[in-house]
């Protein structure tokens, strides 16, 4: 029991220097690629699309490795992010269909 | 990797133990309010595409020099203090305790780079008649929401640089420890993070491809 404690109150620091500079770079590097892509002409729709599909890693980037969630229990990833993916949906679920409705409406 | 996983999964059974996530109440309470902030972000960015959506006159007034130029130089800063204050928590790890609070003060330094540079730019559209509440280019909205998203950002990076000086003062004196930079730096990636979202979706949807 009490081994167990110490186990799970002792903090740990995975991750080195070099691995932290590589997804740096790397995020630096979608940042180019999304700015490079502005400039492609391509439809909005999918513009939109591949946009947020590149925040989207960018982000998962920066929230398993600089905010050290790949590194925490799983139980603090699931408290966190299937949480936060059930209340995305219900307000995509909620908002979108009726905007997408107002274009429809325009002249 | 599956068998890592697997010892995860089973190293997480509360099994009566006094952390269940293995972390301490402030590092929960930080990932908790960060949940609630980035749910007011998701709400602000869909209000705009909403409005975006629903509008026949929206502008797309960015050209290459200076805004977007501009806003990726403001992206690298806030990806390199990021690095800075992620190898602020390591030192505060391993206690070395001036290299800590070093890096944790150029972390505040690029937030406050960040403010002054993008202050300028909100100030260059000021004298170009965009305003919170008037547009020469088309939607009067198309100013609501920039300044609306832009300025709840600028918010959340002002209250982190004068989060980390406290951090930093309070790490310098050890009257903090290590967990408390950490948590800050949680603070810190996640405004960072939400610029990953209004860069793309505020600016780089808006480039003038005319130009």
């Amino acid at each position: 029991m009490s081994a167990h404690e110490t186990a799970a109150v002792e903090t740990h620091q995975p991750g080195t220097k070099k691995l932290f500079m590589w997804v740096w770079f790397w995020l630096l590097v979608l940042t180019g690629v999304e700015v490079l892509l502005a400039y492609m002409k391509l439809e909005p729709r999918l513009m939109l699309i591949l946009l947020i599909g590149l925040s989207l890693i960018k982000s998962a980037l920066i929230v398993a490795y600089f905010m050290h969630l790949r590194f925490e229990k799983i139980g603090l990833f699931l408290v966190v992010v299937p949480t936060l993916v059930f209340c995305l949906t219900m307000i995509l679920i909620f908002v979108f269909p009726d905007s997408l409705r107002i274009v429809r409406m325009h002249p | 990797m599956a068998e890592s996983d697997i010892d995860v999964l089973a190293g997480s059974s509360w099994d009566g133990g006094v952390a269940p996530f293995a972390t301490n109440t402030k590092k929960l309470g930080m990932w908790l309010f960060l949940l609630s902030d980035s749910l007011t972000f998701s709400t602000a960015i869909l209000a705009y595409a909403y409005v975006r959506l629903s509008s026949s006159n929206w502008p797309r007034p960015f050209d290459i020099s200076p805004a977007i130029v501009n806003a990726t130089f403001l992206t690298f800063i806030l990806l390199s203090s990021s690095l800075t204050m992620v190898m602020a928590v390591a030192a505060a790890h391993r206690n070395e305790i001036k290299k800590a609070v070093i890096y944790i003060l150029l972390t505040a330094l690029g937030g406050i780079a960040f403010v002054v540079l993008h202050l300028m730019e909100w100030f260059r559209l000021f004298n170009e008649g965009v305003t919170p509440w008037a547009n020469k280019w088309g939607d009067p909205l198309f100013g609501g929401t920039f300044f609306g998203l832009t300025g709840l950002h600028m918010l959340h990076v002002s209250i982190g640089v004068i989060y980390l000086c406290i951090i930093a003062l309070g790490f310098g004196r050890r009257k903090f420890n290590a967990d408390h930079v950490e948590v800050s730096g949680l603070y810190w990636h996640f405004v960072d993070l939400v610029w990953m979202f209004i860069f793309p979706m505020v600016y780089l949807m808006s480039v003038n491809l005319k130009g």
